[in-house]
């Protein structure tokens, strides 16, 4: 790896928790990229909202809850998340929903700050 | 950026929400988005309407191997894998709305 | 150019994988490298030397040996994503090597180019 060469990561989820694994296994590739110092940031768009609907019980299906990881992004200063006001109105949600500070923005502004990164990764 | 998208139209949202969301640059169809480049396809108007601000490719074999390829919408690019790889060099950056 | 790919999908069930094969086949005939591959989700699924498909049909795991072997391509699979679904350096193919998350992250900041196939 070049030293010192920061690139701008977005990972963009769109999918919605507990029917799928992928929002578990990106939240794990989330963590691992805190530990190389590049600029990390999450957008949520679609039912990838739900992923931070807050309130989860997941003991009647008999999975581990990984919605407490969602909180501890800030512990690894990973604190850009960005969530798709139209995602959001389209499924009865609101800011106060989410189960972490989340910065609400339309998709067009959303695709803007994808136009500025150099990777962007989907699950 | 090169937006690429791999679902039917009529099956998933991905095409809606790149369309929706994109700032401009190329798109390409592949896989099962290949669908929304075909004539009379529910999502042709959509593209159509698309094509003022991005400028729209679909991938042969993908169109080919779905029978489809003989009504191709007019104004949407053909490539083979090969042009696949052209688009993504030619894009500082892209993303597979999966 | 450098280019790193991403496969979140198995072989059979998603075209991804044939997608991301026809890709990284097309990338070296036009002079790239194809410097990682990189298997998550269901993806860890094309690594497995116990696959067999049926003789008239094509080998998705054997060709990616093949490719990587032919090209120099470094093929990771993600360990926490290999462990959850039974592959293990017992069962894997060669030219396979099962490593941590981190590889994907360095291969997004190494690689010129990082393309994902999925579903």
């Amino acid at each position: 790896m070049s030293e010192g060469q920061i690139k701008k990561f977005m990972y963009v989820n769109r999918k919605a928790p507990h029917g799928t694994i992928y929002a578990l296994e990106s939240l794990e590739v989330v963590l691992i990229a805190a530990a190389f110092d590049q600029d990390v940031s999450l957008a949520f768009l679609d039912d990838g909202v739900y992923q931070l609907k807050k309130g989860w019980n997941t003991k009647g299906i008999e999975v581990k809850s990984f919605q407490p990881t969602y909180r501890a992004l800030d512990d690894y200063d990973i604190n850009k998340l960005y969530v798709e006001k139209e995602a959001l109105e389209a499924r009865g949600l609101t800011e106060d929903d989410m189960c972490v500070p989340v910065e609400v923005l339309s998709r067009t502004e959303i695709g803007k700050l994808m136009e500025t990164q150099d990777i962007v990764l989907s699950f | 950026m090169l937006h690429i998208v791999n679902k039917s139209p009529l099956d998933r949202n991905s095409l809606d929400t790149c369309l929706a969301t994109a700032q401009g640059g190329s798109l390409l169809l592949i896989e099962d988005g290949v669908y929304a480049a075909t004539n009379d396809n529910a999502a042709a108007g959509k593209l159509k309407q698309a094509m003022g601000q991005l400028k729209v490719y679909a991938l042969k074999p993908d169109l080919e191997a779905r029978g489809m390829a003989d009504r191709v919408l007019d104004g949407v690019n053909l490539v083979d894998y090969g042009g696949f790889v052209d688009l993504v060099t030619e894009h500082a950056t892209c993303q597979s709305w999966l | 150019m450098k280019i790193g790919i991403l496969i979140n999908e198995g072989p059979y069930t998603h075209q991804a994988t044939d997608s991301a094969y026809l890709f990284a086949r097309a990338a070296i005939e036009k002079g790239h490298q194809v410097s990682r591959v990189f298997f998550y989700h269901d993806g860890v699924n094309n690594s497995t030397r116990l696959t067999e498909p049926p003789q008239d049909d094509r080998h998705i795991v054997n060709r990616w040996t093949k490719l990587a072997q032919d090209h120099g391509i470094d093929l990771v699979v993600c360990v926490a994503a290999a462990l959850r679904r039974g592959i293990k350096d017992e069962n894997l193919a060669p030219g396979f090597r099962i490593s941590g998350l981190g590889q994907l992250i360095e291969a997004g900041i190494q690689a010129d180019r990082l393309v994902t196939f999925g579903d």
